[in-house]
């Protein structure tokens, strides 16, 4: 408070210049965004089980074990969700690759809807169930869209990514944990 | 092309503030009238012209135009109309926007109501706002662009988040903004006058009201905070310690010190250097607060986007206004040994240890605030600094606090016999302690707390009473607004003690699962649970359940919590059930279905709950009424 010498004068400038060097550094950490992801509890546990109606023909029910054999990425979604479809580009891309099955897992939609957004952008989908009472989605732990899982041949979650895919997010994540799964690409085949 | 129009106001408001910062300053240092006088119509057309694109934002809203980004990410076609205009500030962008706008709105003010002021000095403090002004328009257009267009067009909305689809927080953030941005003009008014090289008392004492104004916005704001996160988050909480919210405590201590270190300059001539350098400090930290919640670089239960990009630029921003501040300061500053000299006994040295607790408590909560970023940085791990740390220190640093407020407006300017304001106030401290001790065997459980919450309560109440009476018997009997409002505030602390200590002490809490027609008992309250109804709302399915309580056999209320899930994001939220009461609340949530029909609940008693918030309505009205003192605008004789 007596900062009536000269020296005083400059102790507040050298507090605030500590304090921008920490924010700096916060932002420098903050560059990576999953610095924060909490990993979720579901990975290397079982997936959820499920039977829930084929969104393109409602009778027929899919359930897990109709999935197990090979991989497969599941990939929640809804016709309601701006950054699913700044993420179906790329989701596209990586369906025409052909490394895996992409399932979709239509969450909370009308079914015209969901035809119609497929229709419109295109279906990179293996096959689309439907969710739309959000009842399996609460076992998948899912609480956005979109959402990402990847699911190896046993049944096993081994993937997740909260939010939209990206290229980069594909390749440097999504590609090395398939292949560490499964580098028969056995994925591929169906 | 409405949006379009919003955009062009927005770079056209940036160019406005360009220009109002630089001639205005550069014309008050070589004394050209002509440059000076760009200031007050830069200030009213920069206003008009935020204005404008923040009313073509809103239009977007209730128009539903999903063509715009923002709007398609923060509304839904279900979004009932009120939560359409509130939408335009749930999050990032608009945010800023509305903080762009409260700037231009107290930039206007000033220009308007500083006719009284040489123009040198209303030139400075309107350049430094036309700067701050830049920093935040050119943040907006640059990293956080509102207008933003979406192609194509999406169809549906994604939805407000559900957390802020609530009447608390219409109007908590323009309240906290208020707050916020206020600060910017003492802050303006203290770089004026380092570029000045004097501090002239009369400019002192026309920052004074507004300081007092700001102060008064930002307690409402907070303290809606604390309300809104009581019934919404579902906890039962009122204060979490959370970064959010510290962001917002520290610009209100510094800001109560402030307050209190600008009545000694402006009276006795005293601190000076200490006044500005706090000005300084408190819209600092006012922009370190926007930094912390805006930047991502901390997280909270309040989870805002995170965007290292922004981080970045605000980062730039705070180093340039705080930097440069503090460097001129550094450069310029007064010397504090100005003014009336004073004894160690008297007011000045009793307000001096105010101002060393509150700043010392704002430190505390900063330091507290980031060290989990130290930590990281350092590698350290990622470690969370608890409410045990915060509750600890704070306590510590207030009783003290606590213990000298009375003495403060008895005690005489300059030198004061000591043992006068201690006769006047020995009964008083006689009548706290025996409050304490009568309260610590009476209560049944928390005796410390509730204890010391009394013995608080009644001590700073009857101390400000007794200010209160010998002001009433003196000669005159005058009560200036300012003595008024700081008995007000005064007394607002007496009331938040009761609140904060006795609902700590005393709340009840019980969670077990409930069956319908279950009960549960707690304290001489019966709980009745009658199960739980499916109930469709505008935009959100809810288990709508219903609880009775009894207190022996008479019915006292029915309250209904809710767990409510969102259409739009199947976001499930929490709705507590509040009997709110003076004396204490009633509060009830649901938690998990647990099959069958059973639901785990969570029933509350909180005593004397709503007395935090009673207080600091009390705190923030002493704030508005000593704004209205008259002192403040006369004439000055020079």
């Amino acid at each position: 408070m007596s900062d009536s010498t000269p020296a005083a004068r400059w102790i507040p400038l050298a507090i605030f210049a500590a304090l921008a060097l920490l924010l700096a550094a916060g932002v420098w950490l903050s560059r990576n965004p999953d610095r924060e992801a909490l990993p979720s509890p579901l990975i290397d546990k079982p997936a959820p089980q499920f039977s829930l109606p084929v969104l393109h023909e409602p009778e027929r029910q899919v359930t897990l074990a109709d999935l197990k054999g090979a991989p497969f990425v599941l990939n929640v979604w809804g016709s309601w969700c701006p950054s699913c479809r700044e993420e179906h580009p790329v989701l596209t891309r990586f369906a025409e690759t052909k490394r895996v099955r992409i399932v979709g897992f239509n969450w909370k939609d009308e079914r015209g809807d969901a035809l119609r957004w497929l229709d419109q952008f295109g279906n990179p989908y293996w096959v689309v169930i439907a969710d739309i009472e959000g009842k399996s989605a609460i076992d998948w732990g899912i609480y956005g869209a979109p959402e990402t899982f990847l699911v190896d041949a046993n049944g096993t979650i081994r993937w997740k990514h909260v939010g939209p895919l990206t290229d980069t997010l594909i390749a440097g994540e999504l590609v090395p944990a398939l292949d560490a799964i499964d580098p028969q690409h056995e994925g591929a085949k169906p | 092309m409405l949006a379009e129009l919003g955009q062009v106001a927005l770079v056209l408001a940036l160019l406005v503030a360009g220009m109002q910062a630089v001639l205005p300053l550069l014309g008050a240092q070589r004394g050209r009238t002509s440059w000076m006088l760009v200031a007050r119509p830069a200030a009213y057309l920069q206003f008009g012209l935020v204005a404008l694109a923040f009313a073509i934002l809103t239009h977007a809203f209730t128009t539903q135009d999903f063509s715009l980004r923002y709007v398609a990410t923060n509304s839904n076609s279900l979004l009932p109309m009120v939560y359409r205009y509130t939408a335009v500030w749930g999050a990032h962008e608009g945010s800023l926007l509305l903080w762009a706008l409260i700037l231009s709105l107290w930039t206007a003010a000033v220009a308007r109501f500083s006719q009284r002021l040489p123009l040198p000095v209303i030139a400075r403090v309107l350049g430094v706002m036309g700067l701050v002004a830049v920093g935040f328009l050119a943040f907006l257009l640059f990293t956080s662009n509102p207008f933003e267009r979406l192609l194509p067009a999406a169809m549906e909305g994604r939805d407000l988040n559900p957390l802020l689809q609530d009447p608390g927080m219409i109007i908590h953030p323009p309240m906290l903004y208020l707050g916020y941005v206020g600060f910017s003009v003492p802050f303006a008014f203290a770089i004026a006058a380092l570029l000045d090289g004097k501090v002239d008392t009369r400019w002192l004492r026309w920052t004074r009201p507004w300081t007092n104004i700001a102060w008064g916005f930002l307690t409402c704001g907070i303290a809606l905070g604390s309300w809104w996160a009581y019934y919404e988050l579902g906890w039962g909480g009122w204060w979490f310690w959370d970064p959010v919210e510290n962001a917002s405590f520290m610009p209100w201590l510094a800001g109560a010190a402030l307050l209190h270190s600008q009545a000694v300059t402006e009276k006795r001539g005293s601190f000076r250097g200490w006044t500005l350098l706090l000005a300084i400090a408190t819209f600092s930290l006012s922009l370190l607060g926007t930094f912390l919640v805006r930047s991502g670089v901390l997280t909270s239960v309040h989870a805002f986007a995170a965007d290292p990009m922004r981080g970045l630029f605000i980062l730039i921003f705070l180093g340039t206004v705080v930097g440069g501040s503090l460097l001129l300061y550094a450069l310029r500053a007064p010397s504090d040994n100005d003014g009336a000299p004073f004894a160690a006994s008297s007011r000045e040295t009793l307000l001096l240890a105010n101002n060393l607790l509150l700043s010392t408590a704002c430190a505390m909560v900063l330091i507290g605030t980031l060290y989990p970023l130290l930590a990281d940085a350092l590698e350290l791990g990622k470690i969370s600094v608890g409410p045990p740390y915060f509750a600890l220190l704070f306590t510590v640093l207030m009783a003290p606090l606590v213990a000298l407020l009375p003495f403060g407006p008895l005690t005489k300017w300059q030198r004061e016999q000591a043992s006068r304001p201690f006769a006047m106030l020995v009964p008083w401290a006689g009548l706290a302690i025996g409050v304490g001790i009568a309260t610590f065997f009476l209560a049944p459980q928390g005796p410390w707390k509730v204890a010391a919450g009394l013995a608080g309560a009644t001590w700073v109440a009857a101390g400000t009473a007794r200010f209160v009476w010998t002001r009433f018997n003196s000669q005159g009997r005058r009560f200036t607004p300012e003595m008024i409002g700081m008995t007000f505030a005064h007394v607002g602390i007496a009331v938040f003690l009761i609140g904060a200590l006795l609902v700590e002490g005393l709340a009840q809490q019980r969670e077990l699962a409930l069956a319908p027609g279950g009960t549960v008992a707690l304290g001489n309250k019966t709980f009745v649970f009658d199960g739980v109804q499916h109930r469709q709302g505008p935009n959100y399915e809810a288990d709508h359940g219903t609880v009775r309580i009894f207190d022996g056999d008479r019915l006292i209320t029915t309250l209904h919590p809710e767990k409510r899930r969102y259409a739009s994001g199947g976001q499930v939220m929490t709705e507590a059930g509040i009997a709110p009461g003076l004396r204490g609340d009633l509060y009830v949530a649901l938690g998990e279905p647990l099959g069958g029909q059973a639901w785990a609940v969570r029933v509350h008693e909180k005593p004397f709950v709503r007395w935090i918030w009673l207080g600091a309505l009390f705190m923030a009205l002493g704030g508005f009424i000593t704004a209205t003192d008259r002192r403040f605008r006369r004439e000055e004789k020079a």
